[in-house]
């Protein structure tokens, strides 16, 4: 067939549709390469990149859509936009009969009671729409990354100003009034209120709480740079206001990566003024420090929630840092997976779809394995060259822009990671994989499902070369998500993951086999 | 009592921008939920976007 391409113009349709569309596409197997997108500047270069731009697709606008692909010579161009045309046309039938207004303001005229704006459209167009929300009296949650840090501050000032939320930008995870909002979990109802500036860590935060007996009473988000010295920490301490004022938040949790020094003082003397207790998790940030301000500091996402939910009994939170099971059971476990790798195997890989579930490990794997490459490195040295190939003990997180760039993040299709197991398989030197598998609203609807050929194929391509491939995992889900969670670990169990019950353990567990293979 | 205080103890209703599984996903928890069918301003023209969005 050559190449080829298809404009459809001034249709507009988001990018999981466009996922779905690219899926079934490649999905028969007779196309080489497609790319199914909005005619921006970026899929432009895409497309030229993988040899696919056309003379049609240089003129496109960003409200036009395109596919363009090339395949085998059997394919017949009519026949597959004919299915093209087809899956779109489905797309908009399964869809409710509601009226969809075309902006904020006349969504307004629909549900003039509305109080949040959700927004997750192209990063380059989020600054004026969200001003407008604001505008019109919206809190703001904004899903879309790729907004300035100078767009950051002016949202957040003028959020400030009239009193609202203003979650983001890049803010993956809030639960407002129990409603999860994009990534998030089913928490039950409780008195342990988040301001969480990373998304997976507090997904895992909460789901912990959930899993130890406790709940939330509101889920706040910020978005990742919300404590950088630019942005000066206005959504957390907005944040820390409001739960402080909540009748249903006993109990106050902080997450964010370790925030600028500035940033940290002036939290933590909000924190000192606090009526009510504060559980501090700066991931890797100063344990002093937190103390010294009379708040509580964690030693991972897992101790957070430990001493939320203790707090929220009235009781005196202590450190957790070990196992859920016996120790012993533990190391006989070890021991188990030891004894059959082969003498090539040493090394560990770290597959994360959860960039602070990844930060996490990468955090307890430096201090107790050495250096870790990555993506995103503690230090520079370690960087690595190739991300897409893994050097000695490494971890990666996938949901990072070099992973993404005209894909879906992997929490909402996993074929990356898939491909990416299968590969660590074929590396005689490796022992251990570990994984995140996050569960929730906006994941995937079978996040585990979608590894179990790749596992199972992994798992094979090691024993064939005489080894024994090691696959350790953490679910970060609740009964209550829209996967099932029982299913889902039974599932990893039945392709021979083992499951542990937290990030931190499953990378603990990790560590003990390291070391003593060493 | 303040506006996010105020938004705490009232009924959660979200207006959507962007991706439609978002919606999806709030009318399957039953929730109030008014989906934007969004296109970019002036066919992502962004001059041309900014002279709208200053007469709106």
């Amino acid at each position: 067939m050559g190449l080829k391409s298809y404009v459809k113009k001034n249709s507009y349709y988001d990018s999981v549709v466009l996922m779905q569309v690219t899926k079934e596409l490649k999905k028969s197997g007779e196309i080489d390469e497609v790319i199914v997108g909005m005619g921006t500047e970026l899929n432009k270069e895409l497309a030229g990149n993988l040899g696919l731009l056309t003379d049609e697709l240089k003129e496109i606008t960003a409200n036009d859509f395109f596919v363009a692909l090339d395949g085998k010579d059997t394919v017949d161009m009519d026949e597959v936009l004919v299915a093209i045309k087809e899956l779109l046309n489905k797309k908009k039938t399964s869809e409710d009969e509601d009226y969809r207004p075309a902006t904020v303001k006349s969504a307004l005229k629909v549900m003039p009671e509305a109080n949040l704006a959700l927004f997750s459209i192209p990063g380059e167009y989020a600054f004026d729409e969200v001003k407008k929300a604001l505008n019109e009296g919206l809190h703001v949650m904004l899903f879309s990354d790729n907004v300035s840090m100078e767009d950051e501050k002016t949202l957040k000032d003028l959020a400030k100003e009239k009193g609202l939320l203003m979650m983001g930008p890049d803010c993956g995870t809030a639960i407002i009034n129990h409603t999860p909002l994009a990534f998030a979990n089913v928490i039950k109802p409780g008195n342990i209120g988040i301001v969480g500036a990373s998304g997976t860590g507090t997904q895992e935060v909460s789901v912990l709480i959930d899993k130890f007996g406790g709940g939330t009473s509101q889920v706040i988000g910020t978005g990742g740079r919300d404590l950088k010295e630019e942005i000066g920490g206005t959504m957390m301490l907005m944040g820390i206001d409001a739960l402080e004022a909540d009748e249903k938040t006993e109990v106050i949790v902080l997450i964010s990566k370790p925030p600028h020094i500035s940033v940290a003082k002036r939290i933590l003397e909000r924190v000192k003024k606090c009526k009510k207790p504060v559980v501090v998790d700066f991931i890797g940030g100063d344990q002093e420090m937190i103390r010294s301000y009379g708040a509580y500091p964690c030693i991972s996402l897992e101790d957070t929630a430990h001493k939320a939910v203790a707090l929220g009994k009235r009781e005196t939170p202590g450190d957790f840092t070990g196992f859920s099971m016996e120790e012993r059971a533990i190391d006989d476990m070890v021991e188990n997976e030891v004894k059959q790798y082969s003498s090539s195997q040493k090394y560990l890989r770290g597959l994360y779809t959860g960039g602070t579930l990844a930060d996490e490990a990468i955090m307890f794997l430096s201090e107790s394995v050495g250096g870790i490459y990555s993506n995103k490195p503690k230090s520079p040295e370690l960087k690595l060259e190739d991300v897409f190939k893994s050097k000695e003990h490494t971890v990666v997180d996938l949901g990072e822009d070099e992973f993404t760039i005209g894909k879906p993040h992997p929490m909402i299709d996993p074929s990356n990671r898939a491909e990416r197991m299968s590969q660590e398989g074929k590396d005689d030197e490796v022992a251990v994989v570990l994984m995140d598998m996050v569960l929730g609203y906006g994941s995937h609807e079978d996040p585990a499902g979608e590894m179990l050929e790749s596992i199972r194929e992994a798992k094979e391509a090691m024993a064939a070369g005489g080894g024994h491939l090691t696959v350790v995992a953490s679910v970060c889900g609740t009964e209550g998500d829209p996967q099932d969670l029982e299913e889902t670990e039974s599932k990893l169990k039945d392709a021979g993951v083992i499951l542990l019950p937290s990030n931190a353990q499953a990378v603990k567990f990790a560590v003990k086999i390291m070391n003593r293979m060493s | 009592m303040s506006k996010i205080n105020e938004l705490f103890d009232s009924e959660l209703r979200v207006i959507n921008v962007g991706l439609e599984s978002f919606s999806k996903e709030l009318k399957m928890q039953k929730k109030a939920v008014v989906h934007v069918e969004w296109k970019p301003v002036a066919g992502g023209n962004k001059k041309l976007a900014d002279i709208l969005n200053q007469l709106s």
